[in-house]
């Protein structure tokens, strides 16, 4: 029971490999980009399982609710997300560059092309 | 009154000519801008440093008036208030290097865009360096490697944006580990400020998600310092950037990383265990002396003289990691002093380079031929820096590695003080080849290059001569180093 029990933390733990493995092993620039982007959301995944408090709801002061989930992850990982998403732009704004001087974004093709200068 | 100020000053200065750099449009307004902010940081750094050294106790800023747990704390100890200076120093000497050099190397309608840039890149190394809190430590991580990142980009041939794009998915995968590393930390202790960290591990015994946050912390760091065999993404990027930028990343960004791991190693773990218990000699010794090693001899047979220094950053890189995995006052002296000494030669070295493309195009170790006639105050501050990373009496390598041999003969280690020995003696090849293209072949028959403008030979004079002043004068580097040693080793407040 205890691993289902700390299943979102599988999720995170999953969803890091699938995007840390994308990252390795796709040639494509886009591709690349796109894994690193699901790695960095598995720990956004991560930081929020553990604000997490059982039968604690959102941290709004309301009626009938005295359990409330820990705020400070959340803030930190909205800081995060702002980060990524940066990240993600300029990433892509370089394949966009890449494909302008290369006229591909092929990694190995580019490795082709740079080499005999 | 402002003196109180001053820490987030430090960081809100540039932070601040960022945008208006980008304001300011035009070429030279940026720069101003720049410039202005770039010495204003230095002379912060600078009374900081006075300031705690005078006090012999840490400077604590409550960023927002929020007390220091809950809020977010900026704390100025020695060992940073070093790090402040060498960052804002090298800012300062670079930035009026940058006029001549970038307008040869980017296009004009560009030039404010440059500026921001680093601008943005200085106050993040800055805010790294300065603050006493984890996720903020995360945050100005990325604030800084993104400008960078760009600022890598913005490189005369194409091969630059490749770089800029492996750098950006290495240093994302880094920062991304040391977000978990801190996430982890957090979930053991519920707290994020360091020092507040230190003091709930403390007593705490085994703990496996400690050893797994140190674990990420580790390798996110040494990726972002470029410690063997994570240093793939710093030879191209330090020889595609423009030159006033490699010479800028060289000296301050990997010295930041550095800082950043004897922060979280000795100011955090330490504290949870005992010298002795970390698994952190054995990880980071042979790392160091294979960084060491391979670096070098990889230089030494690098054509173009930008990657070659990029290697060598890498061997350097290996003996400040090295001082660190002595775990002794004296190791972490060495790596401090190493930090400071290494900014500056490798800093002069870059900067020498960036006269040389500025006037050949190239720096192919052919173009250089005969260079010394030519371009003969380039060449010198070149030689007298690369004596000085070789290790050369009164320059400040032999500083560092005196106290590193010191280091490792005090632990009784006398293999790994040889190998430094040994290792000093591939920079004497590596930078030997260069002086003797340099001096002893004839130059080519073509028209000669004239020496660099003297905006360019002036800062990198200013690198050269600190090379040679503080081999000669070590009472501020050493002392500030064992101050800053005895601060991290926790042995005084």
């Amino acid at each position: 029971m205890e691993f289902l029990g700390h299943y979102n933390y599988w999720i995170a733990i999953t969803l890091a490999m699938i995007g840390f493995y994308t990252v390795i092993a796709r040639g494509n620039m886009v591709k690349k980009i796109i894994g690193l982007n699901i790695f960095q959301a598995s720990v956004f995944l991560l930081y929020i399982s553990m604000g997490k408090i059982e039968g604690g709801t959102a941290p709004i002061i309301a009626d009938g609710a005295n359990v409330y989930s820990n705020p400070l992850p959340h803030v930190l990982i909205l800081t995060a997300i702002v980060v990524g998403v940066a990240t993600t732009a300029l990433g892509l704004a370089l394949v966009v560059r890449i494909r302008e001087a290369y006229g591909t974004i092929e990694e190995d093709e580019i490795q082709a092309l740079d080499e005999p200068t | 009154m402002i003196g109180a100020h001053l820490p987030a000053l430090q960081v809100v200065v540039p932070l601040i000519a960022a945008p208006l750099c980008v304001l300011s449009r035009r070429p030279l307004a940026a720069w101003t801008v720049a410039l202005i902010a770039a010495w204003l940081s230095l002379g912060i750094a600078i009374w900081l440093l006075t300031q705690v050294l005078d006090a012999n106790a840490p400077i604590s800023y409550a960023l927002g008036g929020w007390a220091a747990p809950w809020g977010i704390e900026y704390r100025v100890d020695a060992a940073n208030a070093l790090v402040l200076l060498i960052v804002t120093a090298v800012g300062a000497v670079v930035v009026p290097y940058a006029l001549v050099s970038t307008s040869h190397e980017i296009a004009p309608e560009r030039h404010h865009l440059f500026y921001a840039a680093l601008m943005l890149c200085l106050a993040g190394l800055l805010g790294i360096a300065i603050t006493g809190d984890a996720f903020n430590a995360f945050v100005f991580l990325e604030i800084s490697s993104l400008s960078s990142y760009v600022l890598i980009s913005l490189g005369p041939s194409r091969a630059a944006l490749t770089a800029a794009f492996r750098y950006l998915i290495l240093g994302t995968i880094g920062a991304t580990f040391i977000l978990i590393g801190v996430g982890l930390l957090y979930m053991v202790t519920g707290t994020l400020n360091m020092a507040d960290l230190t003091y709930r591990l403390a007593g705490r015994g085994e703990n496996r998600t400690v050893i797994v946050a140190f674990a990420f912390l580790t390798v996110g760091i040494t990726l972002k310092l470029a410690l063997f065999p994570l240093h793939l993404w710093l030879p191209n990027a330090y020889a595609r950037a423009p030159s006033a930028v490699s010479a800028f990343l060289a000296a301050t960004a990997t010295k930041v990383a550095v800082y950043l791991l004897l922060r979280f190693v000795f100011g955090i773990f330490i504290a949870a265990y005992a010298l002795d218990e970390l698994p952190l000699t054995a990880i980071l010794m042979p790392l160091a002396l294979i960084a060491v090693f391979t670096g070098s001899l990889v230089a030494i047979f690098q054509d173009d003289v930008r990657r070659m220094l990029a290697y060598s950053s890498v061997a350097q890189v290996g003996y400040i990691v090295l001082g660190i995995g002595f775990a002794t006052h004296t190791g972490l002296t060495a790596s401090l002093i190493h930090l400071f000494n290494h900014a500056a030669m490798k800093g002069a070295l870059f900067l020498a380079m960036g006269n040389v493309f500025l006037r050949l195009g190239s720096v192919n170790l052919d173009a250089l031929a005969g260079l010394g006639r030519t371009m003969p105050l380039t060449v010198a501050a070149f030689t007298l820096a690369g004596l000085s990373l070789i290790g050369v009496p009164a320059t400040v390598g032999f500083v560092s590695k005196w106290y590193l041999v010191v280091a490792a003969l005090e632990r009784g280690w006398w293999p790994v003080a040889a190998l430094i020995v040994v290792s000093s003696l591939l920079a004497v090849v590596y930078i030997g080849r260069v002086i003797e293209v340099a001096y002893f072949r004839p130059p080519p028959e073509r028209s000669a290059p004239v020496e660099a403008p003297l905006s360019m030979v002036v800062p990198t004079w200013i690198l050269a001569g600190a090379c040679v002043y503080f081999g000669l004068d070590t009472s501020l580097t050493i002392g500030v180093a064992s101050r800053a040693a005895t601060v991290l080793l926790g042995l005084a407040p």
